[in-house]
């Protein structure tokens, strides 16, 4: 059993280099072994969530080196969701991108598919931070190469920016690593817990520098407030597949925030003393703003939906900010919630702007389909504003539920409350000036032909969706539904993770604990 | 010998930061690279500065040895990072043969009402 832990990483990064190197000129090849491995990658992630319900920490040594010295792989309840949404999304993604043909405008699209599953798996289930750093490299360097897919000049300067902001990034990430190292003298996630909880005050300097430079590399990949301006120009111009498989990156970062400051820098560590979560939660604050305040402000599409994203971001990290594990389970469903809704968006962006003239929001004559997408489109705003009946009012609730209990219950029922009522009137604003308001212009009077007076044929009338194409969005939105129906059990399941997160000594007795099978 | 290495690091993170904030990829690409450099140099010494030492630990007793881990970590780090400044370099070029502008930032312009009509084709 316990070598399957390793699959999800490992059966991407051979399937990877396979797809690069021997189906580079079939696309139909490489389209099928994608969708073999991404739909095993899903097996195997199903597989290991119903592994992780029973509570256990497994931890899986890589070489069999003991813990501190060699790398591990944990897996518990956490890392198993975090496993199975990716790769749910992944096949979502995928679907999308082959029945759209987005996968041949470019080269090399499965290949690094492959690669950034590798590596988003990967930070999701190592248990050492330098390997973390390793992991977010790989799944950065993959992303770099989607996010310019199939090229053209705007999106190659953006992505520019992107990779500018990432190496920035990835270099205090080491800095903070180096800091860790240099105080502690381990990099191991629950050796660092054990020997930061043992720490004398007065040696505390490092390791709290070191604790907040962690946090800002995280926030870089969370898009929280100070960091949080590569994000609306990457996601609107990188291909909208793509944009929607980045969906589940920012929650890399919120998941790293997650794992590293409950079980290395824990609220009940001493010599931190909460130094992480006083100002998480303004800067969780301040995001919900700026994305709610963006989302009624963008002029064009792609932004209005990247900027849902930052507010949803900042929802779920005001609830992870108040660090207990009622906080922290609502905000686990929420990250659900909101990567699924953000992809649906994103995917029907696609659909509809393949179908108009640039995404600028004004009215145009309507498209092919305008109902259906208008349906689409409304759904999924009721499932990213947070309205019933899809999971979006659920994860609210729960977040504003459990925030009840902390003292900063005012200002994030205020902020979130406010985020909300503003992200509903930009997506109404959006979704009627888009799909509506098209309805009552009137169709320009095609030029009579010279020759016979007959009206002149439409020449480059776009072509309707197919079912294919349309599918991976109704299914994005259909999990959203399903998640609201079955919402008892999946916080039931998250609640549980939570409980664990916050019972370190069983992360660190796991992974610690069999040093002397070796 | 410390003071040394301290305004190594010091010196290259300011001068990377500096050519950060510049306006054009080229200086944002050596700006990167100092950084690099400046983190590669102090991973080195969070294993604390040992000079003649071996990196393992002496048979008999005699604890003076350097940390070979940051040495590793600095191995990989510098890996990582040529990859990662070779991918930023075409990145660059890619963007100012587009665009035949190396600017950072971009310019605020409706062509994506021409140009961008993407999707199915």
């Amino acid at each position: 059993m316990s070598h399957w832990i390793i699959a999800p990483v490992v059966l991407p990064a051979i399937l990877a280099p396979i797809i690069a190197f021997v189906m580079r000129y079939d696309i139909s090849l490489a389209r099928t072994a994608s969708f073999a491995g991404t739909i095993a990658l899903a097996a195997i992630c199903f597989g290991l969530t119903v592994a992780a319900a029973g509570g256990e920490t497994v931890s899986y040594e890589l070489g069999n080196w003991p813990a501190p010295f060699g790398i591990v792989l944990v897996l518990d309840r956490l890392s198993a969701v975090m496993l199975l949404l990716t790769s749910v999304l992944a096949l979502v993604v995928l679907v999308h991108a082959v029945a759209t043909g987005w996968d041949a405008r470019g080269r090399h699209f499965h290949a690094l598919f492959q690669f950034q599953l590798m590596g988003i798996f990967g930070a999701f289930l190592t248990g050492d931070a330098f390997n973390l750093f390793v992991f977010f490299e790989v799944l950065l360097i993959a992303s770099y190469g989607m996010m310019i897919h199939g090229g053209g000049k705007v999106r190659l300067q953006a992505g520019l920016q992107y990779v500018v902001m990432n190496l920035a990034g990835s270099t205090l990430f080491l800095f903070a690593l180096g800091t860790l190292y240099a105080a502690t003298g381990t990099l191991n996630i629950a050796d660092l817990a054990q020997r930061v909880q043992g720490l004398p005050v007065e040696d505390a300097a490092l390791v709290r520098a070191a604790a907040m430079m962690l946090m800002i590399v995280f926030a870089i990949k969370a898009a929280l407030f100070p960091v949080q301006f590569w994000l609306p120009a990457t996601y609107s111009n990188a291909p909208a597949p793509v944009a929607a498989l980045f969906a589940i990156m920012t929650k890399v970062g919120a998941y790293a925030i997650i794992r590293v400051h409950t079980v290395v820098f824990g609220p009940d560590v001493p010599v931190l003393s909460g130094v992480v979560g006083d100002w998480l939660m303004p800067v969780a604050l301040v995001t919900v703003a700026i994305g709610a305040v963006g989302v009624l402000g963008a002029s064009r599409l792609m932004p209005l939906l990247s900027f849902s994203v930052i507010g949803s971001m900042g929802t779920m990290m005001v609830a992870v900010a108040a660090f207990t594990p009622a906080t922290t389970a609502a905000a686990l469903y929420y990250m659900v919630h909101s990567t699924l809704s953000a992809a649906a968006l994103f995917l029907l962006a696609d659909l509809v702007l393949a179908r108009r003239n640039g995404d600028r929001l004004r009215a145009q004559l309507p498209t092919v389909q305008n109902g259906l997408f208008a349906a689409l489109f409304f759904a999924g705003a009721i499932g990213m504003a947070g309205m019933p009946p899809l999971s979006g009012f659920l994860g609210k609730l729960l977040i504003l539920d459990a925030m009840q209990a902390t003292p900063q219950m005012t200002a994030a029922f205020v902020a979130i409350l406010l985020g909300s009522l503003l992200t509903i009137v930009g997506f109404a604003r959006a979704g009627s000036v888009l799909f509506w308001k098209s309805t009552g212009l009137a169709p320009a009077e095609p030029a009579p032909n010279p020759d016979d007076g007959e009206p002149q044929e439409l020449a480059d009338a776009p072509a309707p969706a197919g079912v294919m194409s349309v599918a991976p969005t109704v299914a994005a939105l259909a999990l959203l539904g399903g998640l609201a129906i079955f919402a008892g059990p999946v916080s039931a399941y998250l609640g549980a993770a939570a409980d664990q997160l916050y019972d370190s000594s069983g992360y660190i007795s796991a992974v610690m604990g069999q040093g002397t099978e070796g | 010998m410390e003071l040394l290495v301290a305004s190594a690091v010091g010196v290259l993170t300011a001068s990377g930061v500096y050519l950060i904030l510049r306006l054009r990829a080229f200086p944002v690409i050596l700006g990167l690279a100092l950084l690099s450099y400046a983190v590669n140099v102090f991973l080195f010494s969070t294993g604390r500065l040992a000079i003649n030492a071996p990196p393992v630990l002496q048979a008999y007793g005699d604890a003076s040895y350097s940390d070979p881990l940051p040495q590793a970590l600095v191995l990989t780090a510098i890996v990582i990072s040529f990859g990662m400044t070779a991918v930023l370099v075409m990145f660059a070029l890619g963007a100012y043969l587009e665009a035949e502008d190396d600017s950072i930032n971009m310019t605020e312009t409706d062509e994506t009402e021409t140009t961008g009509k993407e999707g199915e084709a």
